[in-house]
């Protein structure tokens, strides 16, 4: 059966580790990478992987629309507000790797289905991706009345965009743990640690829950986790999810749970798991939109205006 | 002689503080403290979680009551002093900080890890522009050269930042390394520098002399030498240190002594000290506010706290990182029953 060919909108690190994983896709063609810098390195490599490249950002892209279905933004949130309603006009699907989020958060095992035939899906944030499958997990046990992530990343593999914004991550992981893990709550904490060598990636996962089996949240969560690893293989528990009676809680339970996220390192270094399980997500999430699109059950959905 | 040098004093009784009762205060009890702090002439009064504005989670510890309710109540009875919070970019938001504005917070400590200060900058320019002063804190500065403190200063200043506080979170630095670090940033920046001292090694109140003589001139205490690990520079002290030194405090030093008596130690769960784990802390470099997480998980998982210490040490955690503690302590029980059953 035929691929659904995709495009990689941004030449930077995001962009370039995004090529090598798709290169490895059994469902996606990648056929063109769209930059701004002609010297620039990424789009080099992608000419060296056969890509067809264009130094001229959107309208670039769009000169080659004949050449790809699905559109994954690595450029910037800003960027992605005046290429989204182009890429739509043009007819292809937008996976939004930036913050701008204009399109519905997915989390390919947790909400992906309900969105395919969105125009444009949005890919949470790195914290969000790593965390929220395992409060979903909660969530098939018992209600999860709050949830609350820390992620530790290396401060290395922070970039400018991050640094500046950092109330972004937090925001947009508090309220992706609500709207899509399920938590009636949600709280975020982010720590970037400047150890050297960089520390990998670690996340924890705390839910408080209506009374449940311990033994089920565990195996929930475990199961949740080996799912995962299908398309994230460095993602992995650190220690035995943890299960306690929460104080004063009326049987209520407190879970906590240890990730690690080891990257690829197709591109971006190992230690830069954030990174990777953005990636890893991304083309996890092209995958399924590709399929349908490919067998004609994609039926394009009409929401995006609402939202923008 | 001319006139006395001016030495402005933070309190963080109500903040800092917090961490020796597990952030239990309650609104009752912090009008008391500020009424009394008050009264005796501080200048600027600190209210806020341990882990600032948004601390309150299961990470760090849940706040007793709400922070609204906590800086409403300071404010109710807050009649000199300036009412002060602190925020942690990535624990805390702006959003935080808009609130604590609203309940009448004139000053805004901004903390960030002694390398990563450029995460500061939208929410000191935000403090700014709310006609906040702002004081930011480069905490764990043991970890920075003098040379990364003059680099992260001038981003700071940069922003906006009115003072840059050299904060020994961890209780590490000597006299000798917190005056290099002032110096270096006496150095680079224009605006003023300051200090914040941990008690871990005993040297709080030297390593704030140190830093005074070198041109410091902010810094930060609390009564009965409340804080995380072996506590903060005790006010009432330090404000009789720098009497007889010569300096402008503002302090009545008679009352501001029987507000950490009459009022604050009788709050205390138990006495602030220098016990074998915050002294590890200060010796190896350790974020003081893990010392009750790492005294909570030994005990749970039948551990030794100074060995979860030693293994924090390896993986070089930073503030904010209290939540790998209960991991490494599960980590330590196993490798225990292992070697027990092998």
């Amino acid at each position: 059966m035929e691929n659904a060919r995709v495009a990689i909108l941004g030449s930077g690190n995001i962009g370039t580790d995004l090529m090598h994983k798709l290169k490895r896709s059994k469902f996606l063609d990648a056929t063109v990478m769209a930059g701004i810098v002609l010297e620039s390195e990424g789009l080099a490599r992608a000419r060296d992987n056969g890509l067809v490249t264009t130094h001229e950002g959107i309208e670039g892209l769009l000169a080659l629309a004949d050449q790809f279905d699905i559109v994954f933004e690595a450029t910037t949130a800003s960027a992605h507000l005046e290429h989204a309603p182009l890429l739509k006009k043009a007819n292809k699907v937008a996976i939004d790797l930036t913050p701008a989020a204009i399109g519905p958060y997915v989390v390919p095992l947790v909400n992906l289905n309900q969105h395919v035939g969105e125009p444009n899906v949005n890919m949470v944030s790195c914290g969000g991706q790593a965390t929220i499958p395992c409060v979903h997990a909660m969530g098939q046990v018992a209600p999860v009345e709050y949830a609350e992530i820390v992620a530790s990343i290396a401060s290395k593999s922070a970039g400018p965009g991050t640094r500046q914004n950092i109330d972004e991550f937090t925001n947009t992981t508090a309220h992706g743990l609500e709207t899509v893990g399920g938590a009636s709550r949600g709280k975020a904490i982010i720590v970037l640690n400047p150890a050297e060598p960089p520390v990998l990636m670690r996340n924890t996962v705390y839910g408080i829950v209506e009374e449940a089996d311990p033994e089920k949240l565990r195996q929930s969560i475990e199961a949740m986790v080996r799912r995962t690893q299908e398309y994230v293989a460095g993602y992995r528990l650190k220690a035995k999810p943890l299960v306690e009676d929460f104080p004063g809680g009326k049987g209520k339970k407190k879970v906590t749970v240890f990730v690690e996220v080891e990257g690829a390192g197709d591109y971006l270094p190992k230690y830069a798991g954030n990174l990777d399980i953005m990636t890893s997500a991304a083309v996890k999430v092209g995958e399924e939109i590709g399929k349908h699109l490919v067998a004609g059950t994609w039926q394009k959905k009409e929401t995006m205006e609402a939202r923008v | 002689m001319s006139e006395m040098t001016k030495i402005h004093i933070l309190d963080s009784t109500l903040r800092d503080g917090s961490h020796a009762l597990a952030h239990q205060f309650t609104a009752e009890q912090v009008m008391q403290v500020v009424k009394g702090l008050d009264e005796a002439g501080l200048e600027i009064i600190e209210v806020s979680h341990g882990d600032g504005l948004g601390g309150s989670t299961v990470t760090y510890g849940f706040s007793k009551q709400s922070e609204m309710e906590l800086l409403k109540a300071a404010a109710s009875v807050i009649k000199r002093a300036k009412l002060a919070v602190l925020l942690l970019p990535g624990i805390g938001t702006k959003e935080d900080l808009k609130m604590a504005a609203d309940f009448g917070a004139k000053v805004a400590q901004i903390a960030t890890h002694v390398t990563e200060a450029d995460i500061a900058e939208q929410h000191i320019g935000l403090a700014k522009k709310m006609g906040m002063k702002v004081i930011s804190m480069l905490m764990m500065s043991h970890m920075g050269s003098p040379e990364k403190i003059a680099e992260q200063g001038k981003l700071v200043e940069s922003y906006g930042a009115d003072v840059v506080l050299v904060t020994d979170s961890a209780g590490a630095l000597m006299p000798h390394t917190a005056r290099e670090r002032i110096a270096a940033l006496r150095a680079s920046v224009k605006i003023d520098i300051g200090f914040h001292g941990h008690n871990n090694l005993s040297l709080a109140v030297a390593n704030t002399v140190a830093a005074i003589e070198e041109g410091a001139r902010w810094l930060d205490a609390c009564t009965c030498g409340l804080g995380a690990g072996s506590g903060n520079t005790p006010t009432e002290v330090i404000s009789a240190v720098l009497d007889k030194l010569g300096y402008d405090t503002g302090i009545d030093m008679w009352k501001i002594m029987d507000v950490a008596e009459d009022v604050v130690r009788p709050m205390m769960l138990k006495p602030v000290r220098i016990g074998k784990v915050s002294l590890t802390m200060g010796y190896a470099g350790i974020y003081s506010s893990f010392l009750l997480h790492a005294d909570r998980a030994a005990e749970k998982f039948g551990v030794e706290a100074r060995d979860i210490l030693v293994e924090i040490g390896k993986r070089k955690l930073v503030g904010g990182q209290e939540d790998q503690i209960v991991e490494v302590a599960m980590g330590l029980a196993e490798g225990k029953k292992q070697a027990s059953t092998a």
